[in-house]
């Protein structure tokens, strides 16, 4: 059976300060799936997971996008977060002064006023927290302290995945999820992440490497080089690129 | 006719008034403050530290002052609600420059304690009140001199060696006029040896539409050992001008906090000078400005060391939208001799608008080898990286600049020492990002557009 369609792509094409990186993106994915982005450094990864969700400094200049029925490209950052796309960011920025607790009790009502839902209650709201905070291990400590602000980089990516658990997206996108962590915090982080998978939300992993693919498995390995996706397969993709290396691929496409 | 001219004119014609409804103490200091005037004018724009605001500008409008002390019925409680939730404090209201105290507040003030008007003061205490009047401020100075030569009363503050004052004293500062009007303001504060105390003035105007101008002039003398939390927060119209100067003598040992924050103003100057001459002080000088419309607001520091192993740290944060403006001019000077000195200084402001202006302009001058002084300057825009994270997190572009702007001013509330004030002054600065004032539940009228920083 066919599960709906979460996300379709159509002739994506992007560029910052004028220079095309995206070149023409097709991809669907199906509620359900898992998808793995792989390719080597500036074909365009992080590029097209900033344009999802919707960057600024980032200009589409031809293709769509369909996100459930909503044409993601016409709405805000944060409506996208409402209709439920959520980008763990490659490199988690720090807020000095602002709370994780106000930070995460801004997301959470602003998404309930966006489905006209009445803000959350203060004891609800940290029974909430508690809840997702074991899924990733989050010490409550951070949970005191400024956004980010001087957390290891094991606990930004950790945080980033307590975020999505929070907010509960229908499309996480995990931007090199696996970089800076260590195999514990890789192990905490993909647990979380298969954690919270369900048959109706999907997630994009992208990653250099095939690591992270132990843990998350995915059903679909796409190759992105210079702004185009340019193989398509399963699992194997990932070992078989592990095994020759991107330079099979850059041959490949070279001509 | 520049407006000095204009003031000394109106002083010759009204001196027998000023003289008698005022104490002989400030009287006997009017006519060294008018020959110091001689010749004189009040700081124009291009004056070495006056960059960006005119004095004399500000000064030239036509106010009024009220020499034969016609009452102006003000119904404080009912008009004014500065209270600090689960802080009990010792409260006096300034009318206009006319020192009110709270009911029985005399009786609430430890032996010994004197907070009450300065005419008063001057006229029962004068040996407490001469020593100290006038000797802290210059009259070299030419606001200071023109607020010498026109104070009538102020505010009289006296803490005796070795007493603790506990309970924070609180200072209301009204304007209510219905016509335009100029308040001389003046405030005496001296804290005897080993004694200690907190003062939290705020200032207010009445009638929001109406035409204001403070000038003000405040003395602090510190003896040994002694502490002084000075807290001041202006939240007055747009029509408002106000001139504050405050000079504070610190004696060894001696701990001081300053803490100015304007959070809505017409037009705001506030000169801090801080002279260190004892040995083994601590000074804290912080500040914070918070600017929309067309409001003006320039704060200058000078903090000298002359005393040895003395430490000071200065503070300033700007957050500017629409057309605002803001100036600092901050120095430090380590005189020769004063060994061993810390003294920081940072100057950090945040620009919401394209519009918006600030001018800023550190200076160490330190004639002394064995010092540690650094100063820092920077004016930039929000994080955009912050501002990209947080809408992705599905909050409003709004909601998000709203809560970095508020984050940016926390480094200055955090320097607040009293935990009542320190969650008051952050409900008010969210307040005043949320285009409301402190007081809009109680007050007719909304005073100043404060909608455009959200």
């Amino acid at each position: 059976m066919d599960n709906n369609i979460l996300l379709d792509i159509r002739d994506l094409h992007a560029s910052v300060d004028g220079k095309e990186i995206l070149k023409g993106i097709d991809l669907q994915v199906r509620e359900g799936e898992v998808h793995a982005i792989m390719g080597p450094n500036g074909s365009g990864k992080s590029t097209l997971s900033m344009v999802l969700a919707g960057a600024p400094g980032y200009s589409v200049t031809a293709g769509e996008v369909d996100f459930h029925g909503t044409r993601l490209l016409e709405l805000s950052p944060e409506d996208r977060s409402h209709e439920g796309l959520f980008l763990s960011f490659q490199y988690p920025v720090e807020i000095p002064g602002v709370s994780m607790v106000n930070f995460m009790r801004a997301a959470v009502n602003e998404k309930r006023k966006y489905f006209d839902e009445a803000p959350l209650s203060a004891s609800d709201f940290l029974k909430l927290m508690r809840q997702k905070r074991a899924i990733v291990e989050l010490d409550n400590k951070l949970a005191s302290r400024s956004v980010n602000e001087g957390f290891s980089g094991g606990e930004k990516k950790r945080n980033e995945i307590f975020q999505m658990a929070v907010l509960e997206p229908r499309l996480s996108i995990l931007d090199e999820t696996d970089s800076g962590l260590d195999i514990d915090a890789l192990r905490i982080v993909a647990g979380g992440v298969n954690k919270l998978k369900t048959d109706r939300n999907a997630t994009i992993v992208i990653t250099h490497y095939q690591r992270l693919l132990d843990y998350i498995k995915p059903d679909y390995v796409h190759v992105l080089y210079k702004g185009r996706i340019v193989k398509t397969g399963g699992p194997e993709l990932a070992l078989e690129l592990e095994e020759k290396g991107y330079d099979w691929i850059k041959q490949n496409n070279e001509n | 006719m520049n407006s000095l001219e204009q003031y000394i004119d109106i002083y010759r014609e009204n001196s027998e008034a000023i003289d008698a409804h005022s104490a002989p103490v400030m009287n006997a200091a009017r006519p060294r403050a008018l020959a110091s005037l001689e010749g004189r004018r009040l700081p124009v724009l291009g004056d070495e530290g006056y960059e960006k605001t005119s004095v004399d500008d500000m000064m030239a409008a036509d106010y009024g002052l009220n020499f034969n002390r016609v009452g102006i019925p003000v119904n404080v409680a009912a008009s004014f609600r500065c209270g600090v939730p689960n802080m009990s404090t010792l409260l006096g209201v300034v009318v206009n420059d006319e020192f009110h105290p709270s009911k029985n507040l005399d009786e609430k003030l430890p032996d010994g304690v004197l907070y009450m008007s300065l005419k008063k003061a001057a006229e029962l205490y004068p040996e407490l009140v001469a020593p100290y009047y006038g000797r802290i401020a210059s009259t070299d100075n030419v606001p200071v001199a023109l607020n010498t030569l026109l104070a009538q009363d102020g505010v009289f503050v006296y803490v005796p060696a070795g007493v603790k004052v506990e309970k924070p004293l609180q200072l209301v500062n009204i304007f209510s006029s219905p016509t335009p009007l100029m308040a001389v303001r003046r405030m005496l504060v001296v804290v005897g040896d080993s004694a200690s105390v907190q003062l939290l003035g705020c200032d207010h105007t009445q009638d929001c539409g109406q035409n204001y101008l403070a000038l003000q002039v405040t003395e602090i003398v510190l003896g040994r050992d002694s502490r002084l939390d000075y807290y001041d927060l202006e939240e007055s119209s747009e029509n408002t001008a106000r001139h504050s100067q405050i000079f504070a003598s610190q004696d060894s040992g001696s701990s001081l906090l300053v803490n100015g924050m304007t959070l809505t103003c017409g037009t705001t100057r506030n000169d801090y000078f801080i002279d260190i001459t004892g040995d083994g002080c601590d000074t804290l000088l912080t500040g914070m400005a918070i600017g929309s419309g067309r409001q003006h607001i320039d704060n200058s520091s000078v903090v000298v060391h002359t005393g040895t192993h003395c430490h000071s740290r200065q503070l300033f944060k700007y957050v500017l939208d629409n057309e605002s403006t803001g100036a600092f001019e901050g120095c430090i000077r380590v005189d020769e001799g004063a060994c061993f000195t810390e003294a920081y200084q940072s100057d950090r402001n945040l620009l919401a608008s394209s519009a918006a202006r600030m001018h800023t302009k550190p200076q160490l001058l330190i004639y002394c080898d064995d010092v540690k002084c650094s100063h820092g300057a920077t004016t930039g825009q929000l994080d955009q990286d912050a501002l990209f994270y947080m809408r992705s997190r599905g909050i409003s572009e709004k909601t998000a600049r709203t809560m970095l702007m508020e984050a940016f001013m926390a480094e200055v509330i955090d320097t607040v020492r009293m935990d009542g004030l320190r969650e008051r002054l952050r409900m008010l600065v969210e307040k005043r990002f949320h285009g409301q004032s402190s007081f809009c539940g109680d007050c007719s009228g909304a005073c100043i557009d404060t909608t455009s920083l959200q």
